[in-house]
């Protein structure tokens, strides 16, 4: 059972308020894309053992996406922060630099 | 015109808590800027009540305004005036990156009252009840459905759902507030 923080509305709340989105930053290739980078967009996800970035929807609560890092082995949050960012911030990966220091960063 | 009916007309129970379906109630949803003078103005027009913070629900003189998401309120309002205030707020928010819908029929409305209400609540919604201040709001899960909880004040708590679930909330509450069933962690 995970605990999340909903960076819009401050719940600290478990897992069953919310529902999980997939992957976190994934760039959308649309209409006029090449089909290697459209394949990409639409099947390729990261499977990893440790650090991970996901989508959440507070669903229960105010409703609205946010992005969570967290490890998919040990289930630890490192944090959550806004959906309208393209990578994870600074201080979200100085967190999980504290606790994963051979994590090598946001890839 | 057709007679206006609330979801569970009457509908009360009394065990570990009181139960009441509160009946025909004015609701209206305003989505827009919740930074925005215009539309606090609207607000304190509608409901006399300020602009609640995150999590919040502020009383006025003609009604409640609710925090339901940042960009999102709920305004609690008598029934028959519903339609009136929705057509002001659409008149005063002209302009505004604003919508205002009136749910009324669309919700059902309850009423948990008792010192234990705060026990039979949490048998339901995964939330930690005891830091819960008056005029703090929750929006959550009651089982398997979306629900909003707001405490009006000391032992006296509201509960609104979607009205196609009004039925399963009732039971639901009904089931967990029966004697026999006492928690007694809140205290
Ligand atoms: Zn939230």
């Amino acid at each position: 059972m995970l605990l999340l923080t909903c960076p819009c509305c401050g719940v600290t709340a478990e897992e069953t308020e919310f529902h999980n989105a997939g992957e976190a930053h994934l760039k959308r290739y649309g209409p006029g894309s090449d089909d290697a980078d459209y394949e990409a967009y639409m099947f390729a996800r990261k499977n990893p053992r440790g650090v991970h970035f996901e989508r959440w929807r507070h669903a229960f609560g105010c409703g609205k996406f946010f992005h969570a890092a967290r490890c998919t082995m040990t289930l630890e949050v490192f944090g959550t922060y806004s959906a309208q960012t393209l990578a994870p911030p600074a201080e979200i990966a100085a967190k999980i630099k504290a606790r994963r220091p051979e994590w090598e960063g946001y890839k | 015109m057709s007679e206006a009916v609330s979801a569970l007309p009457h509908a009360q129970y009394s065990g570990l808590v009181d139960l009441a379906e509160a009946g025909l109630t004015g609701m209206i949803t305003l989505r827009g800027d919740l930074a925005s003078p215009v539309l606090a103005e609207a607000v304190r027009a509608a409901t006399g009540a300020s602009v609640p913070e995150v999590r919040r629900i502020e009383a006025g003189e003609s009604g409640q305004a609710a925090w339901m998401s940042p960009d999102e309120l709920l305004l609690i309002v008598p029934y028959e005036g519903a339609a009136g205030v929705v057509e002001a707020l659409e008149t005063a928010l002209a302009g505004e990156f604003a919508t205002a819908a009136e749910v009324s029929d669309a919700r059902a409305f309850f009423r948990i009252t008792g010192p234990q209400a705060r026990d039979v609540l949490a048998k339901v919604c995964p939330v930690d009840f005891s830091d819960f201040a008056v005029g703090e709001l929750r929006r959550t899960r009651a089982a398997q459905v979306a629900a909003a909880v707001w405490r009006e004040e000391g032992d006296v708590w509201s509960l609104v759902c979607f009205r196609s679930v009004a039925q399963y909330v009732w039971d639901l509450l009904a089931t967990v507030s029966k004697p026999g069933g006492e928690v007694g962690f809140y205290r």
